[in-house]
């Protein structure tokens, strides 16, 4: 799984960070998002999913399979 | 236009509590576009389907500017806070309103609200021990739900403890789209004014750990900061959009719980179900309150009817949530539902600013009382608990209780 994210459409919700911690994360000036892990483990793919679809911006883009 | 009978009226009469008005079903099959009446006689079009409301609080032609001339007017008496000249001074859109977001957002982020959680868990639990000390039954929505997020907002803000309540006033009253007149709602938003002009010329001499303090440290709009008068706003907006909301969620909450206990003892039996159980019950609300309305500034097309420019255009989120083509068995409450993209915080560049909190102080109201309450059960049967009429934002009178 490939993680994308786009910093043009955050709101900044931090709802990323709450379901999966150590894969997103937000700068401290803005709240927007960073992510931390590109190309997550296996056991954090149910986790980043659930981010992608409940993120309000339609920020996170996954590439699934690779 | 000529008069019509069959044009519903909006917001839809509903008696019951917690269950959604069947018209809702109905429109979102058959009239997912449809045509209603406002309070003020204005004539509007409502959304109810998941995929055009979604769609609609996304795209920038749906405006917020309601002060336009042809915009359909709320309420006979102008509409509340939504059309306040206040709303002008925060930018609206564009990239201004995502700069100002991103301004006022660092206060917002998880890594913050995890931090402010002790704090959120200790206002809880006082605001719960005042309750039991009174004596069961006990008002839910009075003891807990209607303080603790002023208590934690004017924490935030650096506001002295002292005012907190005349704080619950003026939000109470600018949120209010009929209970108040109109005379009323002016003098409370002099008031709330003043006082936050006094709050911001003093955080300006006496800096604090808030993010008033903070707003004013980043400098005027020449440094990349917010005037004085934008500063102002920004925490009155923070008031009036995070109280009344935040309070009547956790009455609601707590409520549909507790109305059928065997959710409540789920709970009690796996509290790690709290997360999601705070998402399921924003999306399960179904007395959620007006929704939101937008202003057409270009013609377009949603679920194939054309909307001509100037529409007026009434987003029900709550009824959207029940959509059964986005959620499966959405007329269930499933504590573990994931993922659960409902659409309570809206939805794109001004969906709410304020959820990392709001969540966070809904996930603290849960675990505080199932710590401390197990036994807690409504007091009354549920179709005795009675909507708060006229709000903007949909809530309950009370929520008797006892344990
Ligand atoms: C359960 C509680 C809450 C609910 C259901 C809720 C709901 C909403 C909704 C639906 C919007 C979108 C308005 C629009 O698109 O026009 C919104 C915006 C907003 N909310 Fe909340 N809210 C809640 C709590 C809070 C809290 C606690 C705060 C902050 C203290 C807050 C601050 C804001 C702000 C500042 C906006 C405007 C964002 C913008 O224009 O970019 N809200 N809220
Ligand atoms: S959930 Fe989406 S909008 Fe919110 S911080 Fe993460 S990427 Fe940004």
């Amino acid at each position: 799984m490939k993680v994308i994210v786009d910093e043009a459409k955050c709101c900044g919700a931090g709802q990323c960070v709450l379901i999966a911690p150590e894969v997103f994360d937000q700068r401290d000036e803005d709240g927007i998002v960073v992510l931390l892990e590109p190309e997550p483990a296996e056991d954090r793919h149910s986790a980043v999913r659930e981010a992608a679809a409940v993120c309000p911006g339609a920020a996170i883009q996954l590439a699934e399979g690779s | 236009m000529t008069v019509n009978d069959q044009v519903l009226s909006y917001p839809i009469p509903n008696d019951a509590a917690l269950d959604p008005p069947a018209e809702w079903a109905e429109l979102r099959a058959r009239c997912p576009v449809a045509h209603v009446t406002l309070p003020s006689g204005d004539g509007a079009t409502l959304l109810t389907r998941y995929e055009d409301v979604k769609q609609v609080l996304a795209d920038p032609r749906f405006t917020r500017q309601l002060n336009a001339p042809d915009a359909a007017r709320l309420s006979a008496d102008g509409g509340g806070v939504f059309s306040s000249e206040m709303a002008t001074i925060i930018p609206d859109s564009g990239e201004e309103h995502q700069h100002w977001r991103r301004l006022v957002g660092k206060w917002f982020t998880a890594k913050r609200m995890n931090a402010m959680r002790p704090a959120m868990i200790r206002i809880a639990e006082d605001l719960i021990d005042d309750m039991v000390k009174r004596g069961a039954p006990g008002d839910l929505r009075a003891s807990l739900g209607f303080p603790l997020p002023v208590y934690v907002i004017c924490d935030m803000l650096g506001v002295p403890a002292a005012d907190r309540d005349r704080f619950s006033y003026w939000s109470d009253t600018l949120l209010n789209l009929t209970r108040y007149g109109k005379d009323e709602i002016e003098a409370a938003q002099g008031e709330f004014f003043q006082y936050m002009s006094d709050l911001v010329a003093r955080k300006r001499a006496e800096p604090g750990d808030d993010l008033l303090s903070e707003l004013i440290a980043v400098g005027g709009p020449e440094d990349g900061g917010l005037s004085d008068i934008q500063i102002l706003v920004t925490g009155m907006a923070l008031l009036v959009a995070g109280h009344e909301t935040t309070a009547n969620m956790i009455g609601k909450m707590v409520s549909m719980l507790l109305a059928d206990r065997s959710r409540w003892e789920r709970l009690l039996a796996d509290p790690s179900l709290i997360r999601t159980t705070v998402e399921e019950s924003l999306r399960f609300d179904a007395n959620s309150g007006f929704g939101l309305p937008r202003y057409l500034n270009a013609e377009t097309e949603v679920s194939g009817t054309v909307l001509p420019r100037g529409t007026t255009v009434v987003c029900s989120m709550a009824a959207a949530n029940r959509d059964e083509t986005a959620f499966e068995n959405a007329a269930e409450m499933d504590l573990t539902r994931s993922p659960n993209p409902h659409l309570a915080f809206g939805s794109g560049a001004h969906s709410c600013l304020g959820q990392a909190l709001a969540r966070t102080e809904l996930q603290v109201v849960l675990e505080v009382l199932l710590r401390r309450l197990p036994t807690l059960e409504l007091a009354v049967p549920v179709e005795e608990l009675e909507r708060v009429e006229g709000l903007a934002v949909g809530g309950l009178r009370e929520v008797p209780v006892r344990w």
